[in-house]
């Protein structure tokens, strides 16, 4: 893997990209944060992971408590302000932070400008890789069929769709199996999978049957929020299919699936 | 209003247990998908159409006094009578009025999403006046007694093996019918007699235009010609919301709202009702009511101004998962899925639905597919906020959230906690899950949790690992 097609050339300074975990990714999949470090410095990226970051506030503001998700977004913004660029392997955690950010300080001028500043530099890190480095995995293989879940933020609020299907496209031996309702919602919905548990389990149901009838080794997708939900019901279930973020495949990290324990 | 038993969670619980719901749903909701998905790639500028749409009903919306004061004035010059209604009670009340005068004993009915909003069905039954649905899905639910579940099929949660048992009970003739065909003339020749035998025929209205002061309304049976023509009254019941300023601007939202809704290019039947009937007319009332109501709508106006673009087309109601699992009558008000979600707090308070606006995953789908972009997840999202401010959530929520926030405000003891935390939730796995999580049992009741990481990503870039 490495490859950037921005660094031939007139030789530029790297972009400066702050790496934001995401706190489901931190607590649950570090392997997840490495895979998108070793990604931006493949291309071309100098990357730092700001070590006072937590979480971007989004469980608050689809909560409906607002001063919660400020009192977060303002650390989020103070930290990673001074960036080229924020990248975070979840499209909805790069949403919360793009798009809703600007929403969330819309009565204070002055933050809010701020928040748009940093919206304006802050993606998801498949599409990131794709559009704006032009990036592809080079020598990664894998010798697998997989499909691929359109996570619902990352495809309706960033347009995230070709992009991780361009770069996974690049992996030797990859096959990818489309799935029936690969836009549909996996029932994950941050906390009302927990609220509203058995509805979300219906929702689930019906996502992992179309998982499994793709017959596909692999699920893969851009959110670890969704990727929990959709293997932890597929595990339930007895299904056999490993799940991975779509980056740890590209970043030739895929040896322990979500659930399969480091031995 | 329909009178919902139980709450709102109770009633999803029932619904998700029910199998012919989940076939009724999944053929109904199906079908709208692909063959919605098939009107729009036929459409290359849907898009832009979309746009112009949505502007045709903003543009109304900013002009609201104007456009329906023209609308009064010309629908009074062409004899109609126009009656204005600030709430559900007063609708009801002017309805009941105009039958009175008319003694009526029946009035005949096609489907409208507005009576069911103001409570009409009730209003008549209490007033001791028969009321015949006229469409054939409000005809079936009238049989079982029960209220619309879906806005464009309000019969989404019965199957026609359903109806073939309602039919053969209820019906004169007492067939089992199991051919669609046959349970349709059957239909048909029950209401025939109340189609000519009604005093009063009450209809809804899709469109009010301003320029003619005509009246429109879009069906595909003909049920609604059958039932606003023979009476010698009609009543229209319309939600001032529908005014559009041109007969132009009216057949442009048609045809979205119909691809929207069904796919077809058109419905059957596209009628301007355009005052009574004049001399010389072979057809036609004698006295042609219009009740606007209001109902909410001026306050929407000011809170929530984009949702009074909704169409009434039900795409997202057809392509939300929760709608798709739950069905319509767990929502608990005249309007289910998204559109009802955003709309029951106004129509029925904040608190007792505040279920409505929290039961979404906030996919975004439904936005995607309204033909007039109404942002509902934002709008969603919003009622959340106003139900935290308005202390509608419970303590338990707020404490939880205040104090996860206040950790997370704090890295260093965020990250003391996490140290603390992980470890002991680690201990309850096996074999890399976790089945039973403590505090979130929603999670494991259906679903494995992966065990949690040894180490957090950050402690690992720390201390220099590369894992």
């Amino acid at each position: 893997m490495e490859e950037n097609a921005n660094s031939g050339g007139a030789r530029q300074a790297p972009p400066k990209v702050g790496l934001f975990a995401t706190c489901l990714v931190d607590m649950l999949r570090p392997n997840i944060g490495f895979s998108a470090l070793e990604l931006l410095r493949a291309a071309g990226c100098d990357v730092e992971v700001p070590k006072a970051q937590t979480c971007c506030g989004q469980p608050a503001y689809n909560s409906g408590d607002d001063a919660s998700a400020k009192r977060l977004a303002r650390q989020v913004i103070e930290i990673f302000e001074d960036f080229d660029y924020l990248v975070a392997p979840s499209g909805s955690c790069a949403a919360m932070i793009r798009v809703h950010y600007p929403e969330l300080f819309h009565a204070d001028p002055a933050m809010r400008e701020r928040a748009e500043r940093l919206g304006a530099k802050t993606f998801e890190l498949l599409s990131f890789l794709a559009d704006v480095r032009g990036f592809r995995p080079r020598g990664v293989s894998c010798k697998a069929s997989a499909t691929y879940h359109d996570t619902c933020s990352g495809l309706r609020e960033l347009g995230v769709k070709a992009q991780p299907r361009a770069l996974l496209a690049a992996i030797e031996g990859l096959e990818m199996r489309p799935m029936e309702g690969e836009e549909t919602c996996c029932g994950f919905g941050g906390t009302f999978c927990v609220k509203y548990s058995e509805i979300s389990d219906a929702i689930v149901t019906e996502k992992a049957e179309n998982i499994v009838a793709t017959g596909a080794d692999l699920l893969l997708g851009g959110d670890l929020g969704c990727l929990l939900n959709m293997a932890g019901k597929l595990r339930r279930a007895g299904a056999s299919t490993r799940v991975f973020h779509a980056a740890e495949l590209l970043a030739g990290r895929a040896l322990h699936a979500i659930g399969e324990e480091k031995p | 209003m329909t009178t919902a038993l139980g709450t709102f969670k109770d009633r999803a619980r029932k619904a998700l247990g029910d199998k012919t719901l989940k076939t009724a749903l999944d053929r109904t909701t199906g079908n709208a998908r692909v063959k919605r998905a098939a009107a729009v790639a036929a459409w290359p500028d849907f898009d832009r159409a979309r746009a112009a749409a949505a502007a045709i009903k903003d543009h109304a919306l900013a002009h609201f006094p104007h456009y329906l004061e023209q609308f009064e004035r010309n629908a009074l010059a062409s004899g109609a009578k126009i009656h204005w209604a600030r709430d559900a009670k007063e609708a009801c009340a002017a309805v009941i009025d105009i039958c009175r005068q008319a003694k009526a004993k029946t009035a005949t009915r096609s489907k409208s999403m507005l009576g069911e909003e103001i409570g009409l069905p009730d209003a008549l039954a209490e007033a001791g006046i028969r009321r015949v649905e006229t469409d054939l899905a409000e005809h079936i639910i009238q049989l079982a007694g029960e209220t619309p579940s879906h806005i464009i099929w309000p019969a989404a949660h019965r199957t026609r093996e359903d109806v073939s048992k309602l039919f053969q009970q209820h019906h004169r003739d007492h067939l089992l019918l199991t051919e669609v065909e046959a349970m349709v003339a059957s239909a048909r020749h029950e209401l025939r007699d109340d189609f000519f035998g009604a005093e009063v025929g009450i209809s809804g209205a899709n469109f009010l235009v301003a320029e003619t002061g005509a009246i429109c309304t879009i069906t595909n049976e003909g049920n609604a010609e059958l039932t606003t023509t023979p009476p010698r009254v009609h009543i229209v019941t319309a939600g001032i919301e529908k005014i559009v300023a041109t007969t132009e601007h009216a057949l442009q939202l048609t045809r979205l709202l119909v691809r929207s809704a069904t796919g077809a290019d058109l419905t059957q039947y596209t009628t301007f009702h355009c005052g009574p009937k004049r001399a010389g007319d072979r057809d036609g009332p004698e006295e042609f009511h219009i009740v606007l109501v209001d109902h909410g709508r001026t306050q929407m106006l000011e809170e929530m101004p984009d949702m009074l673009r909704c169409v009434r087309c039900g795409a997202c109601l057809n392509h939300c998962v929760v709608y798709r699992k739950i069905g319509g009558h767990a929502y608990g008000g005249a309007y289910p899925g998204p559109m009802g979600a955003a709309l029951t707090p106004i129509f029925d308070g904040l608190e007792p639905s505040r279920d409505l606006p929290h039961a979404c995953t906030l996919n975004g789908m439904c936005k995607q597919v309204c033909p007039v972009d109404i942002p509902l997840p934002t709008l969603l999202r919003d009622w959340r906020a106003k139900s935290f401010r308005q202390g509608f959530e419970s303590p338990a929520l707020r404490r939880g959230l205040a104090l996860w926030a206040l950790v997370a405000s704090k890295p260093r003891l965020y990250r003391a906690a996490l140290a603390l935390a992980l470890p002991l939730l680690r201990r309850r796995g096996k074999d890399g899950w976790i089945a039973a999580l403590p505090f979130t049992p929603g999670w494991t009741q259906s679903r494995d949790f992966p065990t949690p990481a040894k180490k957090t990503f950050l402690a690992q870039i720390e201390s220099g690992e590369q894992a």
